[in-house]
């Protein structure tokens, strides 16, 4: 994975400086809080409902054991001994204290860590497919091209004040595992008559306002890659509305100007651009590349023993077809029965990192559904793997099951939340267990937003659930029939809302729907996607 | 030797930082609209919703742009300022406003080269602030060699 040389290193070290000094000017009085807000959001660090929150940037869910172990120490040292980790590939802690952020800060930056650029109104975080270098459908690996993007959208000085936040996503195969259609910009790398190009798609997005970017350039040669981006960026800066929040991010202006409007903006400042000479060398992706080579695999055995039926299940369940055959991607899944999705103690993101030293070339990855991966794990080793994933309460066999659920951190932290996701999740991924329904369901993404930003990713669950608030009491709308995957589509709402047992009854009532309907092999979205919404409907309100 | 990335400048009333030796404009701006209905004045004001394209066919007849910050948050002046310095605009452009320390590195990276912000800064902040990056991944027209290219031992601006 790559590696920082002096530079990446002084620009991090650079940044742990600043923020001491603007901590401490803020300590001192010397700023307001409207003057230090969007400062320390740049950090990544918010102001929740009980503390400050850190999130620490993952860039495209990548890290080695040494940093996983580091987020571990963080968490016991400066947090309460656990972490949550993020819909996009990041990590944050929950029970942070001002004072500590540059200390935070700066033990992170010891291991090429930051939290830059994880908040406020410019470009966040890159994401990527998390079976990037290991999958067997892809391309070519696309952090490469995430790490060069990284490397250009930090400190940008021209895209730190954008109407709204910024999210870029890279993949690199048809099969999209990172949602990149809902993203600000979503950039598949391609293959176009042997050669390797960037296909763009801008606008889209989920909050208030769910959409599917269209794609306004199917190939940018990679030596124009940063131009292009940088002139859909600037199109945006400068036409993106900041008269209303809610109607600022790109997709609105996409959707306003219309994709054909927007593209051919775009194309007019990119022509200018080109003159600028702002394109890095090529030779920067050329020095990039060579840190995601292929680790050194070996051939080994190919099956796996199943007289085990619990660990037959694990592998059928959790595991992801790698494209070495004597190896396997193996999903940790952060979601027992009844947890808190997405969280991790300091003892169990140790033991992560310490099976990514031992079973995977050092190296996991957060994904976005808020599970870790070891992306390349022989497959005479996971009998052992998942052992010891076992004994530490990591080996729940439910990989895009029903107990799967993506959830924000709602109302138990969060001051936007209009309602609680938390308790919700965990109660249905109880219930679900405890009827023994979900082994009968088969792939069934639940997702949970807490309010309407849609952090958990609502829209595009089979199953959605969002979380409003109604005259002071928390309701709950349903919806069915989202996707993130290649078919990306929008959930539809079913009706009214429900309260918080009345939704995870409705929850049961549309999978005995699925169940009596369903025909061969068809997951819960198929069944939707071709009975529609009527049969649900009736089930949940005649 | 002073290094013109960082030295604070000398400044003109009201103008708390200035990077650049010749005499300022002694008259009042005009907005874009006006400026392009055939004013006499060298020196025209942007506000947030201006387009600075619009400025390009007249840019020998100016010798100040300021660009007005209302708000900090707002960030259209940044690509204003660096689309005339593309352009190939030499001379003042001013930030005016809500202008703060913690904006004056990425300010001076797109074009700025003056600055009179509503509240004075402290200068040592200030001074602090322009030294806080010692290299730049981007390459813009402040002619700093961007760190790809001090990688690969092409120095772009040389």
């Amino acid at each position: 994975m790559y590696q920082y040389d002096q530079y990446d290193q002084a620009m991090v070290d650079a940044r742990v400086a600043e923020f001491r000094d603007q901590a401490q000017r803020r300590l001192e009085g010397k700023l307001s809080e409207d003057q230090f807000k969007p400062l320390r959001l740049m950090n990544g660090l918010y102001l929740q409902l009980h503390a400050y929150m850190l999130r620490v940037a993952i860039p495209y869910g990548t890290l080695n054991s040494t940093q996983m172990h580091v987020l571990a120490d963080i968490a016991d040292k400066y947090d309460r001994g656990y972490g949550h980790f993020t819909t996009r590939q990041n990590i944050q802690y929950n029970w942070i204290k001002l004072e500590d952020a540059g200390d935070i800060l700066a033990d992170l930056a010891k291991v090429e860590m930051h939290a830059i650029q994880t908040s406020g109104n410019c470009i966040r975080n890159i994401s990527s497919d998390h079976f990037a270098g290991a999958a067997q459908d892809e391309v070519v690996d696309p952090r490469p091209y995430a790490e060069l993007l990284r490397q250009w959208s930090s400190f940008h000085p021209e895209f730190m004040y954008l109407p709204r936040k910024f999210k870029i996503a890279v993949i690199a195969s048809d099969t999209d595992r990172a949602a990149m259609r809902l993203h600000d910009i979503g950039i598949q790398i391609v293959e176009r008559d042997g050669e390797i190009g960037a296909s763009f798609y801008v606008g889209g997005g989920m909050g208030r306002t769910p959409m599917i970017a269209p794609n306004i350039r199917d190939f940018v040669p990679l030596d124009q890659l940063i131009t292009y981006a940088e002139a859909c960026l600037r199109v945006y800066n400068r036409y993106g509305r900041r008269d209303n929040k809610y109607k600022a991010r790109i997709k609105i202006l996409v959707h306003e100007l219309g994709a054909e409007e927007y593209t051919r903006q775009v194309e007019e400042e990119f022509a200018h651009l080109l003159e600028q000479g702002i394109e890095p060398p090529i030779a920067e992706l050329e020095r990039i590349k060579p840190y995601f080579a292929d680790p050194a695999f070996e051939d080994g055995p190919k099956t796996v023993d199943r007289s085990d039926p619990d660990f037959a299940l694990w592998v059928d369940r959790n595991t992801h077809r790698h494209k070495h055959d004597s190896y396997v991607s193996a999903v940790i899944s952060l979601k027992p029965v009844g947890g808190i999705p997405g969280d991790a103690t300091a003892e169990q993101m140790h033991l992560m990192a310490e099976l990514a030293k031992l079973y995977s070339f050092d190296e996991c990855r957060v994904m976005h559904t808020q599970n870790v991966v070891l992306p390349h794990v022989k497959i005479a080793d996971l009998h052992t793997l998942w052992t010891k994933l076992e004994a530490a309460g990591l080996g729940t066999p439910n990989l895009d099951q029903i107990g799967d659920i993506i959830a924000c951190p709602g109302l138990d932290y969060c001051s936007l939340a209009n309602a609680r996701s938390i308790p919700l999740a965990q109660k249905i991924s109880e219930r679900f267990a405890a009827n023994g329904k979900q082994d009968k369901l088969g792939e069934l993404k639940l997702k949970i937003s807490g309010c309407i930003n849609a952090c958990g990713h609502h829209h595009a669950g089979h199953i959605g659930i969002l979380g409003v608030d109604k005259k002071g009491v928390e309701n709950y709308q349903l919806s069915l029939g989202g996707s993130e995957a290649e078919d990306t589509s929008l959930g539809k709402i079913t009706g009214r809302g429900f309260d918080e047992a009345g939704v995870i009854d409705a929850v049961d009532t549309v999978t005995d729907v699925y169940l009596a309907q369903r025909e061969d092999g068809e997951r819960f979205l198929d069944t939707y996607n071709r009975i529609g919404m009527a049969p649900f409907k009736e089930a949940l309100y005649d | 030797m002073t290094d013109p990335q960082t030295d604070l400048g000398s400044s003109p009333d009201g103008v708390q930082f200035r990077f650049r030796d010749d005499e300022t404009v002694d008259h009042a701006s005009v907005t874009v609209d006006s400026f392009l209905e055939q004013s006499n004045s060298s020196a025209v004001r942007i506000e947030p919703g201006d387009d600075a394209r619009e400025l390009l066919p007249l840019l020998d007849r100016i010798a100040l742009v300021e660009v007005n910050f209302p708000v900090f948050g707002d960030g259209r002046g940044y690509s204003a300022a660096r689309i005339l310095r593309e352009a190939g605009y030499t001379g003042e452009i001013r930030a005016v406003g809500d202008v703060l320390v913690d904006q004056l590195n990425n300010m001076r990276r797109c074009g700025f080269d003056a600055f009179q912000p509503d509240t004075p800064m402290n200068e040592a902040d200030a001074q602090a602030a322009l030294e806080t990056w010692p290299e730049v991944y981007q390459a813009t027209t402040d002619g700093r060699t961007p760190i790809w290219d001090l990688r690969h031992g092409a120095g772009r601006n040389e």
